[in-house]
């Protein structure tokens, strides 16, 4: 028993040790379903400090790809949506799953490949032509092929470019099924070319022997748009904290404090909320 | 409320158990009286075992008739049994007793002086507090003893308690055997040991294919077997089922 | 957490990093690895106590009862003891979610959902291997404490009781697995920094941003953790053995 005695006492002591912090519930917090390459470019770690000193209202970042952070919107398992999909935001909306849907900031795309580039394409600035020549080079190319906002972008150039992707796609185009971290890592090791947002670009560590190659086309502009998921078909929302954290977004101090994110120097994201929704 | 009455004579009544189409304890019937000690003997595969846990209770008989005396309480604890290997738990030996003493219904300020005094007449005082489990072979067994002993039972059955010890050990555990009959306890014991038999039983029962071949008092049965059966024994030429 | 850049290719450069990493974070008592750490602790120790308590009798009871359907029941045990993590966390997501049947309790993406995947997914584990072990004792022993009048459940509770510095084993590998797993956790915490973010998750989401050096790091803190919990369960077997024989 004597044995039994001590080391049931330890185990009392280490769980009272453990027990305060992590589990003890925030009061006020919003639940905001976003995506991955928004949570890596780290741009929350440095926004969301901000919103909470001014506020005292914690917002948690739930990170997934466009597709189920729009799900969870529909499920009623987050109190706001934060995505860069503009076609699905609209779509979102019209069915009633969002309310007080603003744009409101952009980032942008960039082409990265291999140093060698065999497609030929570095230093250009039209994404459609650089597509054209990758796909007649069959040269490699990852694909995130995962429903994210960043997929969706590269479906549309792919058609724009009066490429039938669908039909084209042989074994130099590799769909991984991931976020946009994992895609990079296979890129590097593949020696791919592949659409990335800069925002999880410039803060990637692996790059091997890729570099930024096309850049700076309007066409690559990536525009995120925040919304509310409806109270009215899920009354649990947290409507005034949600709200609180959408117009602190839109304000002049939110945009700001967005413009004022940077990596090496380099800003990543560029505010432009116009007003209205 | 009654007086308490004997829970013996132990009534077998053609009673068999069988396994598997075999019969290894076969229509046998017999009396369990009080005061002598009886030894069971008999070749490998006898039944002498089984024979035992049936009276005891940890087998129900396949067909025939059981019955202790008083059956107003067959209580386990008016009767008890040591095995060949005691399983003990991993606690005091002191621990081991008051165990044993508590199922039986002790109430708690009694059981660790029963407990001492038990372990005190099979001279284990001064290993009261010591782990039971790294008692040696022989010590372990007397704790057994102890521990069926100090329930005070009417019976105590007894499956080769020597059969894994050194001589003296052996020689211990059947002086607090021979003790535990003297103080009124009716034994009945298995044994492969002849002499064994002869020194610490009044009569002898012999089994042989499940089956009561001879009952004899001990004398008698060494000298003048009546049974061809028994002869054969004696003479180590009874064949093994 | 940020670290340096790195352009390592191969396991032999990212090694030496990731020693330094680690080793940077717990020598400079990181405050955000602190939490995940404690975080960690705290979701799989509380998942294992809450399995133990509820798999430990229900093995012990499968071992030494008699009914119908055992042998089903056995084999159940025994299949489940492999439920991908993935798969529970995502039952337990559709579970937990406001469109699903547990909604109104507003536990999806906070530590107590991933207790509850967690504890759901080492409950067989526990279950199955505190069945076998006393399964095996039980042989050992029902004779015994059937004669010294233990029927049914006394007689199971002192046989758990005793053996109860094996069952710690059974234990042990619930522990490992809840520690191990990613998939669960992941799907019904959410990964939320400062709140659902534990090592398994931390490690994942810094490979997928690259620094595979960093998540190497936080992936031997993980293990020198594992190993500790493990080295420390060992010693306590050990010296029960001493002492109790």
């Amino acid at each position: 028993m004597d044995v039994t005695r001590r080391v049931l006492l330890m185990a009392a002591v280490a769980a009272g040790m453990l027990a305060p912090a992590p589990l003890a519930a925030q009061e006020k917090f919003i639940i905001v379903a976003s995506t991955t390459s928004t949570e890596q470019s780290g741009l929350f770690r440095h926004l969301l400090p901000i919103f909470e000193r001014k506020t005292g209202i914690q917002a948690r970042v739930v990170a997934l790809g466009t597709g189920q952070a729009l799900d969870v919107g529909r499920r009623g398992d987050a109190d706001v949506v934060l995505v860069h999909d503009p076609a699905a935001e609209r779509t979102f909306v019209e069915e009633g799953h969002g309310v007080n849907h603003r744009p409101f900031m952009y980032n942008d795309f960039v082409i990265v490949g291999p140093r060698a580039d065999p497609a030929r394409i570095a230093g250009g600035r039209d994404v459609l032509a650089a597509l054209r020549l990758v796909a007649a080079a069959r040269a490699a190319f990852v694909s995130r092929g995962d429903r994210s906002g960043t997929h969706a972008a590269e479906l549309r150039y792919w058609k724009a470019a009066g490429v039938d992707i669908a039909a084209q796609k042989g074994p130099w185009y590799r769909e991984t099924g991931s976020g946009m971290g994992p895609a990079l890592n296979i890129a590097s090791s593949m020696g791919a070319y592949i659409l990335a947002d800069r925002g999880t670009w410039l803060s990637f560590k692996n790059r091997g022997d890729l570099a930024i190659l096309v850049e700076g086309d309007p066409k690559l502009f990536n525009q995120y748009g925040i919304m509310l998921v409806n109270p009215d078909r899920h009354p649990h929302i947290k409507k005034d904290l949600g709200n609180a954290f959408i117009d602190w977004v839109v304000s002049p101090e939110g945009q700001q404090a967005i413009s004022d994110y940077k990596i090496g120097g380099e800003q990543l994201f560029f505010p432009n909320y116009r007003g209205g929704g | 409320m009654r007086a308490p009455t004997s829970i013996l004579p132990l009534r077998l009544a053609e009673v068999s158990f069988v396994v598997g189409g075999r019969a290894i304890i076969d229509r046998l019937s017999f009396r369990i009286e009080p005061g002598s000690r009886t030894i069971v003997l008999g070749p490998n595969g006898a039944g002498k075992s089984v024979l035992l846990r049936l009276c005891h209770g940890l087998l129900e008989p396949t067909s025939g008739r059981l019955e202790w005396a008083d059956r107003e309480r067959p209580g386990r604890r008016r009767q008890a049994m040591v095995f060949q290997r005691p399983v003990l738990l991993r606690r005091s030996a002191l621990a081991n007793v008051v165990y044993g003493l508590k199922l039986a219904g002790v109430p708690r300020a009694e059981r660790v002086r029963a407990a001492r005094a038990a372990l005190d007449s099979v001279g284990l005082a001064a290993l009261a507090g010591r782990s039971a489990r790294v008692l040696s072979a022989g010590e372990q067994q007397r704790l057994a003893l102890a521990r069926a002993w100090a329930m005070r039972p009417e019976v105590m059955f007894l499956d080769e308690p020597t059969a894994s010890l050194d001589p003296s050990a052996r020689a211990e555990v059947e002086r607090i055997i021979q003790a535990i009959h003297d103080a009124g306890t009716k034994v009945v014991m298995v044994t492969h040991n002849l002499g064994q038999a002869r020194r610490l039983g009044d009569e002898i029962v012999l089994l042989h294919q499940g089956r009561l071949v001879e009952r004899a008092p001990v004398d008698r049965f060494f000298t003048r077997p009546a049974s061809a059966e028994a002869e054969a024994f004696l003479k180590g030429e009874l064949p093994w089922t | 957490m940020e670290t340096g850049t790195g352009r390592e290719r191969t396991v032999i450069d990212v090694i030496p990093r990731a020693l330094h990493d680690a080793l940077g974070l717990i020598v400079g008592l990181d405050a955000s690895l602190l939490e995940i750490v404690a975080l960690s602790l705290e979701v799989s120790l509380s998942a294992v106590a809450i399995a133990t308590v509820l798999a430990l009798p229900s093995g012990a009871a499968i071992a030494v009862m008699q009914f119908r359907g055992r042998r089903v029941i056995v084999v159940l045990l025994n299949a489940l003891m492999g439920l991908p993590p993935v798969v529970v966390g995502l039952i337990v997501y559709l579970l937990l979610s406001r469109a699903g049947p547990l909604g109104s309790l507003g536990l999806l993406f906070t530590p107590a959902a991933m207790v509850i995947a967690q504890t759901i997914l080492i409950l067989p584990i526990i279950a199955a291997l505190t069945r076998q072990t006393v399964e095996d004792a039980w042989r050992e022993y029902q004779e015994q404490l059937h004669s010294l009048g233990a029927r049914g459940f006394t007689a199971a509770l002192t046989l758990v009781w005793d053996i109860r510095f094996s069952l710690i084993t059974a234990v042990l590998a619930g522990l490992g697995r809840a520690s191990a797993e990613v998939g669960a956790v992941m799907i019904v915490g959410g990964n939320i920094a400062g709140v659902t973010r534990v090592m398994t998750t931390a490690i994942a989401l810094e490979t997928s941003k690259g620094d595979l050096a960093l998540a190497l790091g936080l992936g031997l803190i993980l293990l020198t953790l594992v190993l500790l919990l493990n080295a420390g369960a060992y010693a306590l077997k050990e010296m029960a053995q001493h002492r109790y024989g």
